[in-house]
Parts: C-alpha cells; structure tokens; sequence
C-alpha cells in the first residue's frame, strides 16, 4: 500500500515531471550527438582499421596541411561567402514584394518560389548537371547559341567560376523560396501602424524599407545567416550530383565534406575523417559564434 | 468516473511504451533459419547484371545439387553506398552478406587491419592453370586469394570500320602508336570536324595500356606509387598532341570518361572514330550507343614497338565470402561453381558478355558460335581477338596505395596533362606524385 502511494506521489511530482518531459529530447540528444562528437574526437587520434585500431597522436592533424584540404576549404568558404551574400537581400527584397498590398497573383509567385525547395537535391542536381552539359546540344549551350556565345564547358572548366555559377544557380534556385518564407513570417510580425506613422511623417517607400523592415526584420536575418552558415560549410549533396560523384577536375568542386567522404569513406580512413570533421565543426561553430556575439545575441534582452 | 478515465489512459500509455520496447527488441533478430532446408545466401552488389548472372547460376547449382538447396538472395546497392556499408559491417563485425562484390579500385580498402574476408585458397589453387591467374592476384595479400574477378578486362581498341574504311584506313593492320598516330592525321585531313580518338581526362582506361606495355605501371611492385616515370610522360604526351591537333577530343561530360552521357551521345553519332577500352566495355555500346550496331570492330591494341604486349587486364570486380558468413564453406563451393567452373564461365559471356577467366571457354564452340546480342553488334568476333592476344594480358600492379594513386590521377594528373596550355608534363607528374597520401 505504501509502495503503491510513493509511487503515486512520484508519478505526479512537481519536480520530476520537467526532467520526465525532456528525457526524450536528452536521450535522442545525448544518443545520437553527444555520443558521436565524443567518438569522433577519439577516432581523429586514431588509426581505424577492422581489429587494428592504435592511437597514433596528432598524424591525421599533421596530415590536414596540404594542397588539396585547402582547395576544399577555399571552395567552401567561397561559396559560403557568396550564397550568403545573394540568399540573405533577394529573398528579402522578394518578400516584401509579395507582402505588399499592391502585388498580384501573390499565392502563385509565392508558390513558383517555393516548389523547388519541395524538390529533392539528387533530382534537382541531376537536372542541373544536365542543363548545364559542355555540349552544344545541352539545354544552357544552345539557348546561349542563339546569341552568338560558343559552347562552354561549364562543369570543371578551365575557369573555376563556371563550376561555382552552376552550383550558385542550384543553392538559389533551391533556397530562395524558404528564405522568402522566413521573412514572411517576419514581415507579418511588424505592426502595421510603425509604416502609418513614419508615412505620416512624410517618409517614402525606401525610407519605411531602409528604417523600419531591414531592422525590424533583424532576428530573422540572423538566424538565416546561422543557418546558412553551416549549410555552406557543409555543402556536398550538390558538388556530389552535378559530378556524377565525388570527383571533380582539379577539384573545381571539392568541399570539405567532399574531402571527408573521400579520404573517410572512399579511401576507407575514418581517423583521418574524423579529425577532418572534427575541424570543420570547430570552424562553423566558431565562425557562428563570433557572428552571433557581433550581432549582439547572447545579450540578454529588454 | 474522471479518475477512471485517467486510470485507464496510464494503463494505455503503460502498454504503449511496453509494446514500443518489446517490438523494438525484435526486430533486431532476422527471420531465423531458412525456409525448407535451403541454405540463405545473402549477396550484396551494385551491379544489376552481376546479379542476373548469379540467379542463373543459382537456379543451376539447384538443379545439379538436390541435396544442398540454395535461397540467392541479392541486393542492389549504389556503387559507393554498397562498399560503405560493407566497410561499417566489417569496422563493428555485424551486418555484413556471405557474398559480396567488391570493385577493384576499392578493393585494397577492404585488405587492410585484420581482413574481415575469408581466403578462397581451397577452391582457387586447384583451378590455377586453367584461369587467367593475373585474376585472382589481384584480389590476394600474402599469399591468400580473397575474390575471383568476374573477367580478364582485356584493353582491346574499338574501331567505327565504317569511318575508317571511308577514308580508306585499313584498321585491322595498325600495329604501333606511330602507324595509329598516322592514321589518325589521314583521318584528321579527311574530316576536320570529326575526332580519331577520344581521351578520358578523368578516368584512367585509354592510357593504362599505354604505360602498361612499356614495362611501366601506376604502382611499382613493392605497392608504392611511381606515376611519375619517363613511360608515363611518354604515354601522356602522345595524348597531349593529338588532342592539342584535334586528332583526339578530350571526352566530354564531367567527369570526362567514357560513361557520361554526353560521350555516348558523342560517339553514338559517329564522331569519333576509335577509342581504347577493356573487353567490359562491350556492353556499354550495346545498350548505349545502338546506332553503331554493325560498325564497331574490337581490335588489338597498338604498342609503341611491335613485339611489345598488347593487352592488359584492367577494372574488374571480386567477388568475396565474407568472415561473417555461417556458411561458409558452402557459399564458397557457390562461389567456385558460377565462376571457376566452365559452365559458369560460358555464362559469363552469355549473360554479360565479359572475357571470361578460364581461358578454355574461349575456344569452346559454345562461346565462339553463341548468338547473343554482342555478337549481333559487332562486325569482329570478339573471341578472335582474345585468342590472339591470349599470351599477352599483362597484370596491373595494386596495393593499399592505388585508390588513393587513382584519385590523383582521375582527379588532377590526366586533366591537367590534356586541358592545360603548355604544361610541363614530367615536372607536373612529379609534382602530383608528392601529392599521393596513404
């Protein structure tokens, strides 16, 4: 009877409830990255091979200085820098469009924009690799034909920016529509009475933009800018399909995934991966922090 | 009545989890034993041919052997997918098929730390002087054979005769690089806005031979890479001055091989007047480029003095047992009917259309008089060739280095010998080659 009661009271425990409504949370948390980030930190010491794994200090750090890994982390920071700067002011610029009063077909534009985010990278890259074929005969090369612009290898060129407008073209065309929708939802967020006001006071149209929505519109920009940080870190799937796989000449389109998967998986060394992946999560997590303490985040706010 | 309720949904959720736990346990644990008294083999691949070819011979084995039923059960997985997962198998010692096929260039990934396959010595050593040895060296470390290949891979020449005999290029006595070079200017002034060749700048087919039968290889015997060698900046050279001619057009696509689309679009349309592949190339014609059927002729390959070996074995995959297999003994006996025997071996040809390893099959009225749809395609038997060049397909070198040996090559080596202006070759070479990491 007495057990019977002391479970009860545990049961409905004012303490013990919080701490029983995130265990799920914890555990997948604590399952699924504390676990891994631990392991891996290990496995960057060491050499990993089925039966034989030795601990062989910093070698797989020391071997992270060479040509190749700063091709990949170039291309990466390139590409980061660029999609940010094109994926943070158009989609801004679009919202307010389709917020305004005055936009028509305002749920088909904001459709048009958002299906390709619906579209799946493979899919999406596929296609890509196919428009942007080095044939006369590919979708890109014979619409340019018609203005007298010659057949261009656009995939591994002999120019580097080919490779990286074709990979620009994807990210965009892919995320513009959910950064739209960011800011929507931002935009919706603004009182309407702030644009009265300021319209009363004899502002224009770029002025209520500059001065009231940019600002406004802050935390959403931040957290796109997070967020984008790390997707561009990270960026693989679509280097991965407009290749046909994990190759690109001279490495025109290796990222630092790209580098991982290749030595981690492709030349089977999960140490050396490791201390790849290891790096890279020390970079975007300093690069992000440094962001957000620039941006005044972590100041408690009021 | 309210505490009812609540008593009766604390009873729900309890079971809910309770369920969830219990359900969660079970599914870890596979079926159990087999159906009947059929033995399961599990097959991992990623390639669906190779599976075609195993369920004939399955269905085979079935018949001949009552007694020791046989339950094929395969797998498709993606190229990388497929040895990813066999390598995290193999790292935390479940999960892994009793067969697998592994592809050459990953080959020596799978040899290293304690070797999570089993040595086929007991059925390969019996069979040594009647298989194309080079075959199974390629898949053994110290002394222990762990896959058979599937095919010798023979790097054969595939001539458009049409093209040629328009120009009247008598195709069947090229001989050395020089007579091909030559006709390749002939055929070059003939039509200037045709190619003679193509050359991959990122795959390593059309100029392995080419170092091949100079003595020369990507590894030196002892595994260590040396693409930095006179053969190699010699080879590649040549290349660089057809393609800076025009005689040879960089393969398009990305990356440029000759698997892309664009290529087989390209060579479909006849624009391209001979390429140098292996023997398994066949197929790709045949189910990628139809509108050459009845023009591609196989040929030797030229080499650089006559006398020099004109073939080499190159590509493949080995097929292995895994150590994680419960039959083992059984799944090996499989494994050395469908591809050591000769039944399996004409099937190898039938079903896929590759140069088998057993060399007799290669005379065998039953190969060379098989209508099939290779034959069909080309206007040269492809065995005549074979039997020609029987004595002269040399091995490739391979160790721990090569998949990391290739990748510099595909990825940097071949593009920048072909596709950049004036560049040093010999110093390039040398250069990559400091690059290669192990």
């Amino acid at each position: 009877m007495s057990l019977m009661k002391r479970m009860k009271s545990l049961a409905y425990s004012q303490k013990l409830a919080p701490f029983v409504f995130i265990s799920p949370f914890i555990i997948v948390f604590l399952l699924f990255f504390i676990y891994p980030v631990i392991s891996t930190v290990i496995m960057s010491f060491q050499r990993v091979l089925p039966g034989q794994t030795e601990f062989i200090g910093f070698t797989n750090f020391k071997n992270l200085f060479n040509g190749d890994f700063y091709k990949a982390v170039t291309n990466s920071v390139i590409y980061t820098v660029i999609t940010i700067a094109v994926l943070i002011p158009v989609p801004l610029i679009l919202a307010v469009f389709l917020d305004s009063r005055m936009m028509v077909f305002k749920n088909f534009f904001r459709s048009v924009f958002f299906i390709p985010a619906l579209v799946s990278i493979v899919v999406a890259g596929f296609t890509f690799r196919l428009i942007f074929g080095e044939m006369p005969t590919a979708l890109l090369n014979s619409i340019l034909a018609n203005f007298g612009i010659e057949a261009t290898k656009w995939l591994g060129g002999a120019a580097q920016w080919t490779t990286f407008l074709a990979l620009l073209l994807l990210c965009c065309w892919r995320w513009t529509g959910v950064n739209i929708l960011y800011y929507l939802s931002g935009l919706q967020s603004i009182p309407g009475e702030l644009y009265e006001s300021a319209a009363i006071d004899g502002a224009d149209a770029f002025q209520r933009l500059r001065h009231i929505t940019v600002p406004l519109l802050r935390p959403v920009t931040i957290y796109i800018l997070t967020i984008s940080i790390y997707g561009g870190m990270s960026m693989f799937l679509e280097s991965f399909m407009l290749f046909a796989g994990n190759r690109s000449p001279g490495g025109s389109g290796l990222t630092i995934i790209g580098y991982l998967y290749r030595h981690g998986w492709e030349q089977a060394n999960i140490g050396y991966g490791s201390a790849i992946g290891l790096v890279m999560l020390i970079v975007t997590l300093g690069v992000n922090v440094i962001q957000l303490k620039a941006s005044g985040m972590f100041k408690k706010e009021g | 009545m309210k505490t009812k309720v609540r008593k009766a949904l604390s009873l729900l959720s309890v079971i809910l989890v309770l369920t969830m736990l219990v359900s969660a346990c079970t599914t870890g644990v596979p079926g159990g034993a087999a159906e009947g008294s059929a033995t399961e083999i599990e097959f991992w691949t990623f390639q669906d041919l190779h599976v075609e070819f195993y369920e004939v011979m399955a269905e085979k084995w079935n018949e001949a052997n009552p007694d020791e039923q046989i339950n094929f059960i395969p797998t498709v997985y993606p190229f990388d997918d497929m040895h990813n997962k066999l390598l995290i198998a193999f790292q935390s010692g479940v999960g892994a098929p009793d067969l697998v096929d592994i592809e050459i260039g990953k080959y020596a990934n799978f040899l290293r730390g304690d070797i999570q396959l089993l040595p086929l010595n007991d059925v390969v050593e019996p069979e040594l002087d009647n298989i194309v040895k080079a075959r199974v060296d390629i898949y053994s470390k110290d002394g222990s054979f762990y896959g058979i290949c599937f095919h010798v891979g023979a790097a054969v020449i595939y001539y458009n005769a049409e093209l040629c005999e328009a120009v009247g290029i008598d195709w069947e006595n090229i001989n050395t690089w020089d007579e091909y070079y030559a006709a390749g200017e002939a055929f070059k002034a003939a039509n200037p806005d045709l190619y003679w060749t193509s050359v991959e700048s990122g795959d390593i087919w059309h100029m392995w031979p080419m170092i091949s039968s100079q003595g020369s290889d990507m590894l030196a015997a002892d595994g260590t890479p040396t693409i930095a060698t006179p053969e190699m900046a010699k080879a590649l050279e040549f290349n660089k001055k057809m393609v800076d001619e025009g005689i040879a057009v960089v393969a398009p696509g990305s990356p440029s091989y000759h698997h892309s689309e664009e290529f087989y679009q390209l060579m479909n349309s006849g624009a391209i007047a001979s390429i140098s592949m292996p023997m398994w190339y066949m197929d790709r014609f045949t189910d990628h480029m139809p509108d050459l059927s009845g023009k591609m002729a196989i040929a030797p390959l030229p080499v650089w003095e006559e006398g020099q070996p004109r073939s080499v074995g190159m590509g493949g995959t080995g097929t292995s047992v895994t150590a994680q297999s419960e039959n083992a003994d059984l799944v090996k006996r499989f494994l050395a009917f469908a591809k050591l025997s000769k039944e399996g071996n004409i099937e190898v040809w039938n079903t896929m259309g590759f140069d088998p390893i057993r060399t007799e099959v290669w005379s065998l009225p039953e190969v060379t008089e098989a209508v099939n749809k290779f034959t069909d395609y080309y206007v040269t038997t492809p065995f005549e060739v074979l039997n020609q060049i029987k004595d002269e397909i040399l091995p490739v070198n391979v160790s721990d280095a090569l998949p990391a040996t290739l990748d510099v090559m595909k990825n940097s080596v071949l593009n920048r010998a072909y596709t950049e202006d004036g560049i040093d070759i010999p110093a390039m070479l040398e250069e990559e080659q400091a690059k290669i990491q192990y």
